[in-house]
């Protein structure tokens, strides 16, 4: 059995401590050390985006990191996305607008549709298509998952609260 | 019907927080104390006999606590068969497809399984189980599968010629079916022009994202508890008390949230084997698909070779039609060439029909079910001769199809006779949509192409049962796992029929051991029965509410009304109780209020779809790119206009991707592409905005009108696609996916 190593990182706001073995990938560890249940896998290779998280704001597929490299980094997740009891405006137009069924891949495009909106405020239909284009959804059609992250960026736009803990997360670059 | 206030509303969804917060739990989601992870070693043959295995250098590994093999399953007697809906399967042949006893049937066949206190320790004790095979021929081409003298899949199995006949010999052929009417002879020669094609179809997988998953946990006394995400916790439950038997009574099924389906989640591939390495290692144990493991070994669609003759009369009416399916059901018969006889033809009165279908065995995985199973592959091949028909008698493919349309008691091929169905009413609200009133886009070769789809919708049996709390709100129980949206369907029916709103109910989807029994969510059913189910609870709720009511206010209980939020005396306005007045009082006016009402078992409630597209075909490259889609249904009644329009882009998607992009690609029983870079589903850059436009023609014998919606989005896609190709370059590509590749090969062929 490999050696384990400690890694120190913030994860959703709260600096964290874990120790693993430099095989695991971030997302195993969000899932099984971690309790962080909310990052899915769906492929283990990086092709389905349901594992994506922002590391340092960044969305990236926690299935191809290894999470010995989160070491000192900031990391957020589905869960750290809104205030504890709050939505977000991305999760409240995707339960308002239809964009998820089943809702296993829905973290995933939810983490990347907010690193968009902290780069883009007003993005065009096609800039969302291109921004989810590494996340499949198998259920939707994509449609109502566009117009939600169109909604919620007119919400953001308009001065709707949700995107501060992004922020504090060190999401802002 | 008196004005709704909750059905037909795009009410808030019941899931909705669970699921964008990442709180929902799915199958890998669940996690005990003490838990060793499983790994499953499958065969790298497609066809082999496996002559020795042996596990004690895997069973040395520090941290390994459990391996088996099939020599740890007990024996099974033949015949018996398992309740799985509409896709049943004999269970000895599900015992061998959940693991190898001896004869490898395909590539991915799992051979032995281990458990141990990593999954990392699990993969290495994989590599430490030796298997000697010896290697044997496959067949894995449909058509070369059905030749004489090819090499069998099975050594005992006997084709099924109906009415109790079989074959002489053993054969390839599961299944040979024939449907005929009239007089096909007469059909031709009643025919001024007939068009005839033969078409082909690859292996496709439903694709949902979530693979399968689950946590077995034995305990000493026999009792065996699963999470697994599923389709039919019952049906889950039964069949590892088939396989492994186990009474019934000790296995408690708990249903995860499902992270897509579409037919793909009724076999039990992992449930039998968690089970038995935790009862191996005294210890819960959680069994994860990689991607490939859910490609090679659980059940794609199948692929197809299907012939089509059809001919029609210079004034546009169908005179006959024969229809050859030949179906890939891969290692085990069953696959939905039964389904496709009659889909293909539903929509249409044909006076002269035959159809002939051959449910074929190959070395591939076990075929599955996949949303409106067996109807997408004939659609295609139909759906084109249709288009061809059309052109040549001088008609646009929806008058054409107007023409010869099937409507209320309309007898199909089969015999079955349709009850009110809303065929036409579709067709019409075509031809006044403005998408097809509009000028085709600019472009060079640019063709709108349209097609027809069709599904049955099973009803099956469900049930449901609703307590009142003595606060007032209420809880509705059912056993039916909701794929992708259904329970905020049926919290709208019961809150339509209690006059409550639908933040007053809670629905829960309950483990087997709590839940009234219930059979499988499948065939676009949920909304359908276990809706019917729930509207008949709530119907005794609400008249034992009444009961309850007139013995409060000292009243007949007909002389009491529920209107406006109040138990009212007729005619003495001023004597009332809240919902919540006599919620409370329930123990002082006959104990708890907890009803259980089934229903199901009745007839299909048929929905019909249809699909309209604008593309254009680079001759370059073969790349068709969709301008715009507009996807038409026939819903009988939408309960929820969001989930509606969802399923119907959803399943339009599945079908534009089984169009023009996915496909199993083999190589001597090999799958070449078993991730999702190179089986590519479609991306939102790869489709448009969908436009959905949909008619409401009641279902009959539903309360609410309701139709089964899931399933009929996905069968016109591929076929609307290539009847566009056509009337865009002139040229019809007859094989599925029409990738880049084929379409180009078709424009130099033409």
């Amino acid at each position: 059995m490999a050696q384990k190593v400690a890694v120190g990182l913030v994860l959703n706001g709260v600096p964290e401590q874990v120790l693993c073995e430099p095989r695991q990938t971030l997302l195993e560890v969000l899932r099984e050390h971690l309790g962080l249940t909310g990052t899915k896998e769906g492929c283990g290779n990086g092709n389905c985006g349901a594992c994506t998280v922002l590391v340092d704001g960044e969305p990236v597929n926690a299935c191809l990191v290894l999470a010995v490299e989160v070491e000192g980094r900031q990391v957020t997740t589905v869960e750290g996305l809104a205030k504890p009891g709050e939505l977000h405006p991305l999760q409240e137009a995707f339960v308002q607008l239809g964009g998820y069924q089943c809702g296993f891949c829905t973290p995933g495009f939810l983490m990347s549709a907010a690193a968009l909106l902290r780069e883009n405020s007003d993005p065009s239909d096609e800039e969302i298509r291109q921004a989810l284009a590494g996340n499949l959804c198998r259920c939707t059609g994509y449609d109502k998952i566009v117009k939600a992250v169109r909604s919620a960026a007119a919400t953001l736009r308009n001065g709707g609260e949700g995107d501060e803990r992004l922020a504090a997360s060190g999401a802002s670059r | 019907m008196s004005a709704l206030l909750q059905v037909g509303r795009a009410v808030e969804r019941v899931d909705g927080a669970d699921k964008v917060t990442g709180q929902a739990v799915f199958g890998a989601d669940v996690r005990l104390p003490g838990m060793l992870y499983g790994r499953v070693l499958r065969a790298p043959h497609p066809h082999a006999r496996v002559v020795r295995i042996d596990t004690r250098r895997a069973e040395a590994l520090p941290g390994v606590l459990a391996v088996i093999t099939a020599d740890d399953l007990p024996s099974l007697k033949v015949g018996e068969s398992t309740a799985m809906g509409e896709v049943g399967l004999n269970v000895v042949y599900l015992a061998d497809m959940v693991l190898c006893r001896g004869r490898v049937r395909w590539k991915g066949h799992p051979v032995a399984a281990v458990a141990a206190v990593s999954p990392h320790i699990a993969e290495e004790a994989l590599q430490l189980i030796d298997v000697e095979y010896e290697v044997l021929e496959p067949v894995v081409d449909v058509l070369q599968a059905m030749e004489p003298g090819s090499p069998l899949v099975h050594d005992d199995l006997y084709t099924n010629l109906g009415r109790g006949q079989r074959s002489q010999e053993p054969s390839n052929v599961g299944t040979y079916l024939r449907i005929e009417r009239g007089d096909l002879e007469a059909g031709w020669a009643a025919a001024d022009v007939v068009v005839e094609r033969e078409f082909r179809t690859r292996n496709v997988h439903q694709g949902y994202i979530e693979p399968q998953a689950c946590v077995a946990q034995a305990t000493a006394d026999g009792r065996v508890t699963i999470w697994t995400t599923t389709q039919g916790a019952f049906a889950v439950r039964d069949q590892v008390s088939q396989l492994l038997q186990i009474p019934a009574k000790d296995i408690k099924v708990v249903p995860t949230e499902v992270g897509g389906a579409f037919g793909g989640k009724h076999y039990p591939y992992l449930e039998p084997l968690a089970t038995m390495l935790s009862r191996k290692s005294g210890r819960p144990v959680k069994l994860v698909m990689s991607r490939a493991e859910v490609f090679e070994g659980t059940g794609p669609t199948p692929g197809s070779v299907i012939r089509v003759k059809m001919g029609a009369n210079r004034e546009g009416k169908l005179t006959a039609a024969y229809l050859w399916l030949a179906y890939d059901a891969g290692a085990y018969p069953g696959s939905a060439v039964g389904a496709a006889a009659i889909t293909g033809l539903a929509p249409y009165v044909v006076p002269h029909v035959r159809v002939e279908g051959y449910d074929v065995v190959t070395n591939k995985p076990r075929v599955g079910a996949y949303r409106a199973p067996g109807a997408t592959q004939v659609a295609f091949a139909v759906e084109q001769v249709i288009d061809e028909l059309a052109q040549q008698v001088g008609l646009d493919p929806v008058t054409f199809r107007l023409r010869n349309a099937a409507r209320e008691g309309t007898v199909r091929h089969d015999g079955y006779q349709y009850r009110r169905i809303g065929l036409v009413e579709m067709l019409e609200a075509v031809k006044a949509h403005p998408h097809w009133q509009a000028p085709l886009p600019e472009g060079r070769h640019v063709g709108r192409g349209f097609a027809v789809g069709y599904w049955f919708n099973g009803q099956f049996q469900s049930t449901c049962q609703i307590a009142v709390n003595p606060d007032g709100s209420v809880s509705l129980g059912v056993g039916n796992p909701d794929l992708s949206g259904a329970r905020t369907a049926v919290v709208q029916i019961v809150a339509e029929e209690l006059g409550l709103t639908t933040d007053k109910i809670r629905m829960q989807i309950l483990d087997t051991s709590t839940a009234p029994p219930t059979d499988s969510t499948g065939g676009s059913r949920n909304t359908y029965t276990t809706g019917l189910a729930a509207y008949r609870a709530a119907v005794a709720v609400r008249e034992e509410m009444k009961r309850r009511a007139a013995q409060l206010l000292e009243a007949s209980p007909e002389d009491v009304e529920w209107a406006g939020g109040e138990f009212r005396i007729k005619g003495a306005p001023s004597r009332r109780l809240t919902w919540q007045q006599v919620a409370a009082q329930q123990r002082q006016t006959g104990g708890p209020i907890n009803l259980v009402e089934s229903a199901g078992g009745g007839g299909d409630h048929p929905s019909f779809s249809a699909a309209l597209c604008d593309v254009e075909v680079d001759p370059d490259t073969g790349h068709v790119k969709i301008l715009r889609w507009t996807a038409f249904q026939d819903v009988g009644r939408a309960i929820h206009p969001v989930m509606v329009e969802g399923q119907m882009q959803g399943g339009t998607v599945q079908g534009i991707g089984w169009a023009l992009m996915e496909e199993y690609v083999w190589d001597q029983g090999v799958m070449l592409n078993p991730n999702f870079l190179d089986y590519r589903l479609p991306t939102a850059l790869d489709v448009p905005d969908i436009d959905t436009h949909y008619v409401e023609v009641p279902e009959p014998n539903h309360p609410y009108g309701v139709r089964g919606i899931g399933e009929a989005p996905i069968v016109p896609p591929p076929a609307a696609i290539a009847n566009a190709i056509h009337r865009a370059t002139g040229v019809r590509v007859t094989e599925l996916p029409m990738t880049p590749e084929r379409v180009w090969q078709a424009l130099a062929q033409a």
